[in-house]
């Protein structure tokens, strides 16, 4: 076929085919001179004459940018880029170091997440055997009070500011002085865990033989450890092992929330208590007996509880000893009978578990203590649940020692006195006369971070840093040793105090390499399988723990040398039924004895029981109040040995009748902005018996005074209105029996009969064809501590709203934990439901947002503010939201929070977000929220994408449980469980595979909403069914 | 209007009034210099206005934590305010359309009155919605507007859109009915006018009307069109209001009996607010002749039967409560009449169940001092319902945990003042520069001079027998 196409040429250079045409042809623009521009490349991009018409646009648009960029204010200031970026420093990496936290006595180990050098948040470190990689909500809280403006920038003459230099030359001066004279010198501390620490106080004394280290704690113990050095030689206190035994019995302890160590209990308490897919399978559980005055945290848990006065303690302790002893042997004690619930239960529950009980007492007099140790020796719980042979270190205060010290100051005989890390003139009971006396002693140092009340009246203050910023170790139980190092260099002018003291020791200054010798000579020296010193501090660095290497060490036992007739004769003498008022004194969960309480993130963590936060008030039972014609809020004047404090009433289900219990650790003066002013100081009521400190008084005034002071509540309805839909529960043996007892199943009725409600349905659900995240939230484990408020508020960047603010129900928290108590009314009673009973049933819930899979509030967003991702999440656009709250009303879980204000850089809300020291605690991951928008639980949508990020660079799937949220990962009883519900690997699908017939069960099924979380039923280790179960509504709703 | 009005009817307009008189009496308040009277009122609306716009500034300035509003509680005054006002507006358009429709010509009357009322009261209803706004800078985000945040729209399942439809369409017919209305009136106006001011001012609003035979024609196509168009708007507004509600899980608003509830409400409480406002008017006006006690007894026939729907609600909801045995449902209406908020639920009860009852009696119907109070009475009792709703419904849902209490703040009345500064400003802006009866269409209504009465007979007073035997079909 002939070829018809015609060819046409651009010119007669294309026909001609000459070279330069052919090189240039595909270029848009015809170039004239092309043999002359080539050397002009170095004129740069549009200089040279063949610049392409992308590169004008190229060059065009970057200069169209550059213009409008500068045109713009940069909103950015202060935000200084690395000039020399640190090796292993990468900008939105988090970094995380173990480190140890130590606050007095509590210890945790922790892993602590750095972003661009400084600490964001506080993680649990799994290599520890002790925390178990768990926290609690002070350690969670801790980083917080790294950035806390209220502490001092450098040392300090009284109120004049100095250098290091100045301070040390003065002091040393003194310090000669004193040493010359001969007088006492004095370091006052509270409980040091650090070996190498108190290595460097011998050296000090060794260079000032006069002086003495005295310990002290503001909750004392110390009745325990000399009960034990009684009845076994050994002035400690032991290890206890609630997940081994199967009848706990307490008497006044609050072990889960503030007795010794929580940390431990915790965890192995719920080890204890939890049955099913949480435990394996197991179907038997602890029973636990708590016998106390105010309802504690721990009592909340137990399943028989028993409110007394404090003058029964010790009659309890000793006619349980009595009950126990006619049924396994044993001589009887000469006490008073005392006549109170459950003892002779407890006891025959006891009897039947030798080996597998466990008695403890809160009580600080030796001789309960002795007869609890007589009565944990008869259950033959030494060697199984009670290790005396691996004692901790918790609390090692000398109540005697400190009483001494103060009657010394009082007597001029003390030349030097220092502090570390103890406040006594705030948390003494002989404060007053100590702050009295102090001016007395020539040289006082105090080695607090802030002028606090003790500070305040010392002549120098040469602040110590926030363990963050430090070096040093602990030692929390025999044997078991954590490394502290600092996650950022010293905020401010201050110095370690052990650096302080080897300086004024006249050794050198640096504890780094101080407490690196220390470990050469103590620990290396017993290692094995390290090359070199180095390689062993390396790996104890990075592990954070050097802990025995032996597997489950066997419990020691010991042989019971006590004097039980004396003790049990004391208490006879001590412990007299008494008609009037009563006090106790309890510490709260996250306050605890004070020395934490500037930190906002503590004060607005409601207390697990009553809800209350931003106050301290005066717990009485609802007899009481109304025998006394008061209400809550109203104000009372507690009266004890003569000092009054006035306080509002709190109307406390479970406080024993005639007692008044009031919480420790407020009142402080001198902390800070959040602290000071909130509440009242009771330290003051501790009284010294027999040298020991009593956090109980038998004999106390409570009168109504004028006025009233709101309680700042988080919660305020008491009962949960027999709602099964809410709350499911059962006991242990109908659970035995039935795996789904205690589930409330309702039935929707239709033409064909009753069917689930989540079978009938509008919406066509989302897919979640890769991840489905979920929750499982085990309401047996949780025992209500509020860790994960915490750790949520940390992880978060949520905002403190104070005291003012809770009052009107606007706290931020995105996660809380509910507290019903039961009550004793018939269900159709609405009028009677909301009263508690006078010593209820207590059910603990963690609630957050649901990620409902039939989410109400995303239907209603008119902007799309709120929406599903294919991950099962529900999702907040922060910056789409409009705030008209629509969603948070349709929330039938009402876990959606507004940003009613500006909560940062607002002097209303003074809580650390109004500085830029206290937002180097935000973490950079999540947005802080402007007013006027709703915010809510994203399960922690950024560690979720962290993980998917790192799985994907390292091209492979998330692992199961790879991803955990802040609550997860914080819980220290492993009652939340996170992971990804389509994996069947992870935690939570098994979980919630194991009990999808059993007692997993979705809050407020019947509305079809279909959250991601999972709760499972209560189990209380009751005979009787439980309170709420016999109240529920039995009849479906159609 | 082609109205042709039988001789054996009522007269609507008494006092004998021929179409000079029409034009005079109500053109004079437009032409005349402000009477004291309305001195006085327009400066204590323009203070109230001033002191609200104030508060309402400090309301935006700080964040909307100046309310009482909380975590449980995410909406009260700000949104019962909101309905309450949409609620008023009702009866604007139900005067002016759906009567028109069914040839009820004593509207004529009140219907611009009404208009103007439910313009201004959807104008306040609006600014509710701007104000409960957590960020009411972005709010017009809820309208479908292309933008460059990317593929964003607006949620079309939330009925907070829904609102925003239906109330800007009600607002824009609503103010078309009501202009296009005053265009006859205007031209009259400016045909009298004598400041060339007052001419060319109400001349351009009057765009050329001529009074032609084909411009005349035309209007009465539109209103009929515009009738047309508004009657389902009456409907679906507040239907649509409703479902605020009505399509939530909270128990006490997941009801499907909200629509017609609503609806009727709404007309009860837009008659209420109609009738306060009007015999204001007559009086200070002196328009005694025009707005007569026929009318005020036909809207308290009107408030008495929506009143009653009202009632008929309430205890519906009672029922099916306790019928469909779900236990929260239950709860929650438990809880309204005898929970914390008892004392708003029986308020609610007590003015609009109860004492519109009263205007069974023929007396009281006719009194001006027991309607203007029972009036009051019942948009007092609509707010409370409104309340009711809203804050007892959130205050306990599901989780007893999160109960709690809403108490109102100072901001939160002050914002409510707000609104009647500004309805007030604006009605008697309007009372004073337009005429405030339909002047044009009032004038197809009254008898011709044939039929005219005795000029001694000033008015129909109750039972009085009057000379002219065609008076006494209807009064017998």
């Amino acid at each position: 076929m002939e070829n018809t196409s015609k060819r046409y040429w651009k010119g007669l250079e294309e026909l001609r085919n000459d070279a330069t045409f052919v090189k240039n042809a595909d270029s848009e623009f015809a170039n004239p001179d092309l043999s002359e521009s080539s050397n002009d490349l170095e004129e740069g991009l549009l200089g040279g004459s063949n610049t392409q018409r992308r590169d004008f646009l190229k060059v065009m648009g970057f200069g169209m940018a550059a213009v409008s960029l500068a045109a713009c204010e940069t909103p950015v200031h202060k935000a200084i880029p690395y000039i020399n970026k640190p090796e292993f420093t990468f900008p939105s990496i988090s970094d995380y170091y173990a480190s140890t936290f130590v606050e007095g006595g509590d210890y945790v180990s922790v892993l602590v997440e750095t972003r661009e050098g400084r600490p964001i948040k506080i993680e649990g470190n799994p290599s520890s055997t002790i925390s178990k990689g768990k926290t609690t909500a002070r350690a969670q809280a801790s980083v917080l009070s790294l950035y806390d403006i209220d502490k001092l920038k450098g040392p300090k003459r009284g109120d004049t500011d100095i250098d290091w230099d100045t301070a040390d030359r003065e002091i040393l001066s003194q310090l000669s002085s004193v040493a010359a004279k001969g007088s006492a010198i004095r370091i006052v501390s509270s409980t040091i865990l650090s070996p190498a620490t108190k290595a460097v106080i011998a050296d000090f004394v060794a260079k000032y033989p006069t002086a003495r280290h005295i310990m002290y704690d503001a909750n004392s113990v110390f009745g325990i450890k000399q009960a034990n050095q009684a009845s076994f030689g050994k002035a400690v206190i032991p290890s206890y092992d609630f997940s081994k035994a199967q009848t706990i019995v307490s008497v006044g302890a609050d072990f889960l929330g503030t007795w010794i160590a929580p940390i431990e209990y915790m965890g192995a308490y719920a080890k204890g208590r939890q049955v099913g897919a949480m435990a394996g399978g197991k179907k038997t559980m602890s029973r636990h007996y708590q016998f106390e005055t105010g309802l504690s945290m721990t009592g909340a848990n137990a399943d028989y509880r028993t409110a007394i006065k404090p003058s029964q303690e010790g009659l309890v302790v000793a006619a349980l000893y009595n009950k126990v002893a006619a049924k396994v042997g044993g001589g009887a004690l000469s006490t008073p009978s005392v006549d109170v619930a459950h003892l002779d239960k407890a006891a025959t529950d006891l009897a039947n578990s030798r080996g597998k009980a466990l008695v403890v007492s809160g009580s600080n007099d030796p001789n309960v203590q002795t007869i609890v140790n007589a009565l944990n020796n008869l259950l033959g719980s030494y060697g199984t649940t009670i290790d005396i042979n691996t004692p901790v270190n918790y609390r090692q205060g000398d109540d005697q020692q400190m009483n001494a010290f103060i009657d010394e100051v009082k007597g001029g005989r003390v030349g030097a006195a220092f502090f570390i890390a103890a406040n006594p003139v705030y948390d003494h009971p002989r404060g007053a006369e100590l702050a009295e006396a102090l001016p007395k002693v020539q040289l006082s140092v105090s080695f607090a971070d802030r002028a606090d009340e003790t500070a305040s009246l010392a002549k120098y203050i040469t602040p110590a840093p926030h363990y963050l910023e430090c070096w040093g170790d602990a030692e929390p139980k025999q044997g078991y040793f954590s490394l502290m190092q600092p996650a950022i260099t010293l905020i401010f002018k201050t110095r370690q105090y052990q650096s302080s003291l080897l300086k004024w020791a006249g050794k050198p200054a640096d504890y780094q390499a101080y407490l690196k010798n220390y470990w050469r000579a103590n620990h290396y020296s017993q290692a094995s399988g390290f090359s070199s010193f180095d390689a062993f501090w390396v790996k104890c660095l990075n592990d954070g723990v050097l802990e025995p290497n032996v597997g489950a060490a066997s419990a020691g036992g010991a042989s019971f040398t006590g004097n039980v007739a004396q003790a049990a004769a004391a208490i006879a003498q001590r412990y007299k039924p008494t008609t009037g008022m009563e006090l106790s004194l309890y510490e709260k969960v996250g306050v605890g004895s004070g020395a934490m309480a500037n930190n906002p993130w503590l004060q607005e963590l409601p207390d697990p029981v009553s809800k209350a936060c931003w106050d301290n008030y005066a717990c009485l039972s609802q007899k009481t109040a109304k025998e006394m014609g008061v209400a809550q809020n109203d104000m009372v004047t507690v009266t004890v040995n003569g000092k009054s404090v006035e306080l509002p009433v709190l109307v406390q289900p479970g406080q024993a009748d005639n007692t008044v219990s009031i919480a420790i650790g407020y009142g402080r003066e001198k902390a800070g902005k959040s602290a000071n002013g909130v509440g009242k100081n009771v330290f003051p009521f501790v009284s010294l018996t027999g040298g020991y400190a009593t956090y109980a008084a038998f004999s106390a005034k409570v009168e109504k005074a004028s006025g009233s002071h709101e309680i700042a509540q988080t919660q305020t309805h008491e009962t949960v209105m027999g709602r099964k839909a809410v709350l499911q529960e059962t006991v242990l043996a109908a659970y035995q029996k039935n795996p789904k007892a205690g589930r409330y199943e309702p039935k929707v009725q239709t033409s064909e009969g009753p069917v689930n409600p989540t079978d009938i349905t509008l919406w066509n659900g989302y897919g979640k064809p890769n991840h489905s995240w979920g929750m499982v939230i085990d309401l047996n484990s949780c025992i209500g501590c509020g860790t994960c408020v915490v750790a949520c508020n940390a992880e978060n960047n949520i905002q403190v709203v104070g005291r003012k603010e809770v009052l009107r129900r606007r706290e931020m928290h995105w996660m809380r934990i509910d507290r019903y108590y039961s009550s004793d009314a018939d269900v159709e009673d609405y009028t009677a439901l909301e009263v508690a009973s006078a010593n209820p049933e207590v059910t603990f819930q963690p609630m957050l947002c649901q990620h409902c899979s039939n989410a109400p509030c995303e239907t209603v967003c008119p902007v799309l503010a709120t929406t599903h991702s294919t991950e099962g999440l529900n999702q907040m656009t922060y910056n789409r939201c409009i705030g008209t709250r629509y969603c948070a009303n349709n929330c039938p879980y009402k876990v959606r929070r507004f940003n009613w204000f500006k909560y940062f850089d607002n002097d209303n809300f003074d809580y650390h977000f109004n500085n830029d020291l206290g937002k180097m605690v935000i973490n950079p991951d999540v947005t802080v929220r402007s007013r006027g928008v709703i915010e809510k639980c994203s399960f922690c949508v950024q560690r979720i994408q962290e993980g998917k990020l790192t799985a994907k660079k390292e091209r492979r799937r998330l692992a199961p449980d790879e991803v955990q949220s802040a609550c997860a990962q914080s819980c220290p009883t492993n009652a939340i469980i996170f992971g990804d519900l389509n994996n069947p690997e992870s935690t939570v699908s098994k979980v919630v595979m194991g009990e999808q017939e059993g007692r997993a069960f979705h809050v407020l099924e019947e509305i079809n909403v279909r959250p991601q979380i999972s709760y499972l039923t209560k189990i209380r280790n009751k005979d009787e069914e439980p309170k709420d179960n016999k109240n529920a509504k039995q009849e479906t709703p159609a | 209007m082609s109205h042709v009005t039988s001789a054996v009817r009522t007269p609507l307009v008494t006092g004998g009034k021929t179409y000079a008189d029409v034009t005079e009496d109500i053109s004079k308040q437009v032409e005349g210099n402000p009477t004291r009277e309305w001195t006085i009122a327009f400066t204590i609306a323009v203070i109230v206005l001033t002191y609200g716009t104030a508060c309402l500034f400090w309301t935006w300035w700080e964040g909307l934590g100046v309310w009482g509003l909380n975590k449980t509680v995410g909406w009260a005054w700000d949104i019962t305010n909101f309905v309450w006002w949409v609620g008023i507006g009702h009866a604007g358009t139900l005067i002016s359309a759906i009567l028109l429709l069914f040839r009820q010509k004593w509207r004529t009357a009140v219907n611009r009155a009404a208009e103007a009322m439910t313009i201004f009261a959807v104008i306040c209803a609006a600014s509710f919605i701007m104000m409960h706004a957590g960020r009411p800078w972005v709010a017009y985000w809820c309208l479908p507007l292309p933008n460059t945040l990317g593929s964003l729209w607006v949620n079309f399942k939330s009925p907070l859109v829904w609102d925003v439809f239906a109330i800007s369409t009600y607002f824009t017919v609503s103010l078309v009915f009501w202009y296009m209305g005053l265009i006859p009136d205007l031209a009259t106006i400016r045909d009298r006018a004598k400041s060339k001011v007052s001419r060319y001012i109400y001349g351009a609003f009057a765009m050329g009307w001529n009074g032609s035979a084909k411009t005349w024609a035309r209007y009465e196509y539109m209103s009929l069109i515009l009738a047309g168009l508004s009657t389902p708007l009456v409907l679906s507004v507040h239907t649509i209001v409703s479902f605020d509600f009505a399509t939530s899980v909270i128990p006490g608003w997941h009801t499907t009996i909200f629509p017609p509830y609503f609806v009727a409400g709404a007309i009860f409480s837009g008659f209420a607010m109609v009738q306060n406002l009007v015999l204001i008017i007559r009086v200070v006006f002196k328009l005694e002749d025009y707005i007569t006690v026929e009318h005020i007894e036909s809207m308290n026939k009107v408030i008495t039967l929506t009143g009653s729907i009202v009632g008929v609600a309430y205890l519906t909801e009672f029922f099916i409560a306790w019928y469909s045995g779900v236990e929260f449902e239950g709860y929650a209406f438990i809880n309204r009449a005898t929970g914390p908020y008892w004392w708003a639920y029986w308020a609610m009860m007590t003015c609009n169940v109860i004492t519109p009852q009263l205007f069974w009696s023929r007396a009281i119907r006719r009194s001006i001092v027991w309607t203007f109070v029972l009036s009051v009475v019942v948009n007092i009792g609509m707010w409370f319902e409104r309340f009711v709703i809203i804050v007892t419904s959130l205050h306990r849902d599901y989780l007893p945990s999160s109960w709690a209490m809403f108490h109102p703040t100072l901001f939160d009345i002050s914002d409510y003042i707000f609104s009647f500064g500004l309805f007030f400003t604006l009605f008697l802006l309007f009372s004073k520069f337009l005429p405030v009866v339909n002047m044009a269409e009032v004038k197809t209504i009254i008898k011709s001079s044939s039929e005219k009465l005795p000029v001694s007979v000033s008015g129909v007073a109750k039972g009085e027998r009057v000379a002219n035997p065609t008076f006494n079909k209807n009064v017998e």
